[in-house]
């Protein structure tokens, strides 16, 4: 086994991107990431996509995108995960290169979300959940949370605005992301007045989901152009792991078990504890996964996971930050590209590009994305390699 | 032939004793009270036939009310689903124009596939149609169970008359034979005639009035000729029958009907459901017996008649046995549905009967 | 409009008719190929009862395409008396909140229309606060 380095990154900025197409917000994350790499040609990619058969009618994708963006000939397919379709595409490609099969790897997240709007968009989220016993009782994705934080509201009764210290920290972080589709800080008080989604869960508890493309360039430690003027960043862990696809047959919905096995197991890998990293890129779809994938890290006690954000410890100052670059409620949820907008502003983190948003001495991450209430959830262990 | 022959030999008389085995009713939880359609039609001047209709949730029509009256009923009757043989169902507001209400009803309660099911159609006694055919299909010995409904969730235009009274709600009943029955169902009388007091044409959404028929030459003559055919041929007088049940588009009729054929106000009241729910139209009469049976005791005498516009009358003549007293608490009763009440105004009514125009 | 996925499905969703595990009698629904206790066969219909009590619930009132017009509603994990967890809409609230431990009983309902109000229509199981 090689040990595997995202070598180049590349993203769009998150958004409502009316004049762009899925094709043509793919190519430029792409050839940003082979640039960002040394211009190094990948003999590979994996595309995390979610919607693109619902929401753009179209499925190969690997033809598609390698097709348009002049990379005709190589080895091209979706990785399909929901929201960890990003995770777990990183999951292919980290595997590829590992073996040997592959020397570099393209690993794109793609998603093109505003062609629709409204309750189409919401209808083709809730396809992640149990179509036949979850999505026809008129559950949507946004449900599944509501019925998650209901229970943990009901269970260990935290204060009710506690929850929205995880919007508070997305959009004082995504101020400073120029990638970021929100760009702004908000208040307390916006929060608190914030208009129902599906109650509990307000406006401020999901993030939006708009369009974006983000890619990474992976190939072997020993393949890596030499004279890159930025560091490498070594995938030291790497996991996906699922639970029951939906909630009710979980026999403690609260538990998270696969984003706490992910994350085990990606940290196993690298040899560390999850506590060991200095930032945590977490899945903040909605703010109750936020907070539940915090306590199935073992970061907090079952219950407890809400206090690290009330007392200041997932800010970009604080003991472990959270959501550096905005997470899914300030940069946007582009849902099967989430995973891969997650690797590469760790990237930017470990390497020190972060600009304001940067963690002092960053040199260890660790990124988890969901797919559905982590029904999939997709780890990795990313180090700064000096 | 002469009329009187015609008269003699028109008892519905079963081969073999048969009653009512089970029986469950179902009212939708909303109200719509008559001051609320006046309020908007009248600006609150003149009076509401009813007090107030029921009113069914957007997530309810005639399969889904039926299929609950018909778990009411099948607990009732305690007998296995698969043993019934026929699931027919009286409607004017069948959800489909084409596809049987009845294999739907059947399915949910269990009882496919060896059973015949069936829609049924005559206005506002489809439902007493259904019940008469059941009590054929059990008292010729072909079956033993027969499922019988009537339901309905009538409309009526916005701003018509009927708007006050449009009601939801019905009745379901297993008929099967009298040795296990909860009350015997003697004989039925049925009258007739082709009067065009009421129709909906095919594709028409909402009924139309001819001309000034209601009452007479329709309600009245129709419900009145099968009573009195139905007293003349077994016997009886008035004051024989413990309650009497007359088909109630509203308040008043059911009340004159009573008077015209000299039973007492006392016989009529425990099924003059019409004030609080309204018109239920194929269920009307039905869910008035529902209720009369809720409260009766072993050896009572019910008198039923139904009326349909188009038009005609189904009479039945019922004992109360003694099997009745333990099987009316096996299910809700009729008052716990109408106990079960939540008021709305005019808007939230126009929204849940799908007369919002949302596309 | 998708009638076969469907109509298939019918008797779970009139009736809420799952499995019982010929092996380790475990009570499944929604149900699946194989037991999940156990990992035998599941394979023999059980009628559950209907009656559970709330687990948790949520007020929908961004709702997907297909039940947009039925907002605000509310979706509950009700867990039933059996053992077994289901997702499915309470109706019938009236003016009554829906509350975790809520006593509820399995209704039958139109879910939606398939498609659009050409296609069939779907009904299935609901819940409501127990009526007696």
């Amino acid at each position: 086994m090689r040990d595997v380095v995202i070598a180049g990154i590349g993203q769009i900025p998150v958004g409502e991107h009316w004049d762009l197409s899925l094709r043509t917000m793919a190519a430029r994350a792409m050839l940003a990431a082979i640039k960002d790499g040394g211009g190094m040609k990948p003999q590979a990619m994996y595309i995390g996509n979610f919607l693109s058969p619902v929401l753009s009618h179209q499925e190969n994708l690997g033809a598609l995108l390698t097709d348009n963006a002049g990379l005709t000939g190589i080895e091209a397919f979706t990785v399909e995960a929901a929201g960890a379709s990003g995770g777990a595409a990183l999951r292919v490609g980290v595997n590829a290169v590992a073996s040997g099969f592959i020397d570099c790897a393209l690993v794109l997240g793609v998603e093109k979300i505003t062609d629709m709007v409204g309750s189409e968009v919401e209808a083709a989220v809730a396809q992640s959940s149990d179509y036949d016993y979850e999505a026809m009782t008129g559950l949507s994705s946004a449900g599944q949370a509501a019925l998650l934080m209901q229970r943990y509201l009901y269970e260990y009764n935290p204060p009710r605005e506690a929850f929205g210290e995880f919007a508070l920290i997305a959009h004082a972080n995504g101020a400073n992301n120029p990638n970021a589709f929100f760009r702004k800080a908000i208040s307390r008080e916006a929060y608190a007045s914030a208009g129902m989604v599906s109650d509990p869960v307000n406006m401020f508890d999901m993030g939006p989901y708009a369009d974006g493309a983000a890619a990474v360039l992976l190939t072997a430690r020993d393949t890596a152009p030499k004279d890159l003027p930025h560091p490498l960043v070594r995938v030291s862990g790497s996991s996906v792991v699922i639970d029951t696809l939906a909630l009710h047959d979980r026999p403690n919905p609260l538990a998270f078990d696969a984003a706490c096995q992910s994350v085990e197991r990606a940290c196993s890998q690298a040899g560390i504890m999850p506590g060991d990293v200095d930032l945590f890129e977490v899945c903040d779809a909605f703010s109750i996964y936020a907070l539940l994938s915090l306590e199935a890290a073992g970061l907090a006690r079952h219950g407890e996971g809400w206090k690290m954000a009330v007392n200041g410890e997932l800010s970009i100052n604080g003991k472990l930050p959270i959501l550096t670059m905005g997470g899914c409620k300030a940069r946007g949820n582009p849902l099967g590209a989430v995973g891969v907008y997650q690797a590469v502003e760790a990237v930017q983190q470990l390497r020190g590009q972060a600009g304001r948003n940067q963690v002092k001495d960053a040199r260890r991450a660790l990124i988890q994305s969901l797919g559905g209430p982590a029904s999939t959830a997709a780890a990795h262990i990313l180090e700064r390699l000096d | 032939m002469t009329e009187e022959h015609v008269h003699k030999n028109g008892l519905l008389k079963p081969n073999r004793p048969v009653g009512i085995i089970g029986y469950g009713a179902y009212v939708p939880r909303y109200r719509l009270p008559g001051a609320e359609v006046a309020r908007i039609w009248t600006g609150g001047t003149g009076g509401s036939p009813v007090k107030e209709k029921s009113v069914p949730g957007l997530d309810e029509d005639v399969i889904t009310m039926s299929i609950e009256a018909a778990r009411n009923a099948l607990a009732r009757a305690g007998i296995d689903p698969f043993e019934l043989r026929a699931v027919w169902v009286g409607s004017e507001s069948h959800p489909y124009a084409v596809k049987p209400t009845g294999t739907i009803v059947a399915e949910a309660i269990g009882a496919t596939p060896a059973v015949s099911a069936a829609d049924w159609e005559f206005a506002c006694k489809a439902g007493t149609e259904a019940f008469t055919a059941a009590m054929g299909l059990v008292g010729s010995k072909m079956a033993n169970y027969a499922l019988a409904i009537g339901m309905d969730t009538a409309q009526g235009r916005p701003g018509d008359a009927l708007e006050y009274t449009a009601a939801a709600g019905g009745a379901a009943y297993i008929l099967g034979p009298a040795e296990e029955a909860l009350a015997v169902v003697d004989s039925a009388y049925s009258y007739v005639s082709d009067t065009p007091d009421f129709f909906r044409r095919a594709e028409q959404k909402y009924p139309e009035h001819g001309q000034r028929f209601t009452g007479e030459p329709a309600y009245f003559t129709h419900i009145t000729s099968a009573a009195r055919a139905m007293l003349d041929l077994t016997g009886a007088a008035p004051e024989d029958f413990t309650f009497a049940v007359f088909h109630q588009p509203n308040a008043k009729f059911p009340q004159r009907a009573a008077s015209l054929l000299g039973f007492k106000p006392e016989q009529i009241t425990a099924g003059l459901l019409s004030p609080v729910i309204g018109n239920t139209y194929a269920g009307a009469a039905l869910i008035g017996l529902s209720a009369v049976l809720d409260i009766a005791k072993p050896g009572d005498r019910i008198l039923v008649v139904s009326f349909g516009s188009g038009a005609g009358s189904d009479a039945f003549d019922i004992r109360v046995t003694d099997k009745i007293t333990e099987r009316q608490k096996k299910a809700p009763t009729t008052q716990d549905y109408i106990a079960r009440r939540t008021p709305i105004d005019y808007g939230t009514y126009v929204r849940i009967r799908g007369n919002l125009a949302l596309k | 409009m998708e009638i076969p996925r469907h109509w298939r499905l019918k008797k779970q969703r009139y009736g809420l008719v799952g499995e019982v595990c010929p092996h380790c009698d475990a009570k499944i629904f929604p149900p699946r190929d194989v037991c999940p206790h156990c990992g035998g066969e599941a394979k023999t219909a059980f009628n559950f009862s209907g009656r559970g009590e709330v687990y948790s619930y949520t007020v929908m009132h961004d709702a997907p395409a297909g039940f947009d017009q039925n907002t605000p509603y509310a979706v509950a994990l009700v867990k039933l008396e059996e053992g077994p967890v289901v997702t499915a809409q309470l109706t019938d609230l009236g003016e009554e909140q829906p509350r975790i431990g809520m006593p509820v009983e399995m209704v039958t309902r139109k879910i939606r229309e398939d498609a659009n109000e050409r296609g069939m229509l779907i009904y299935g199981y609901k819940f409501r606060p127990v009526l007696r």
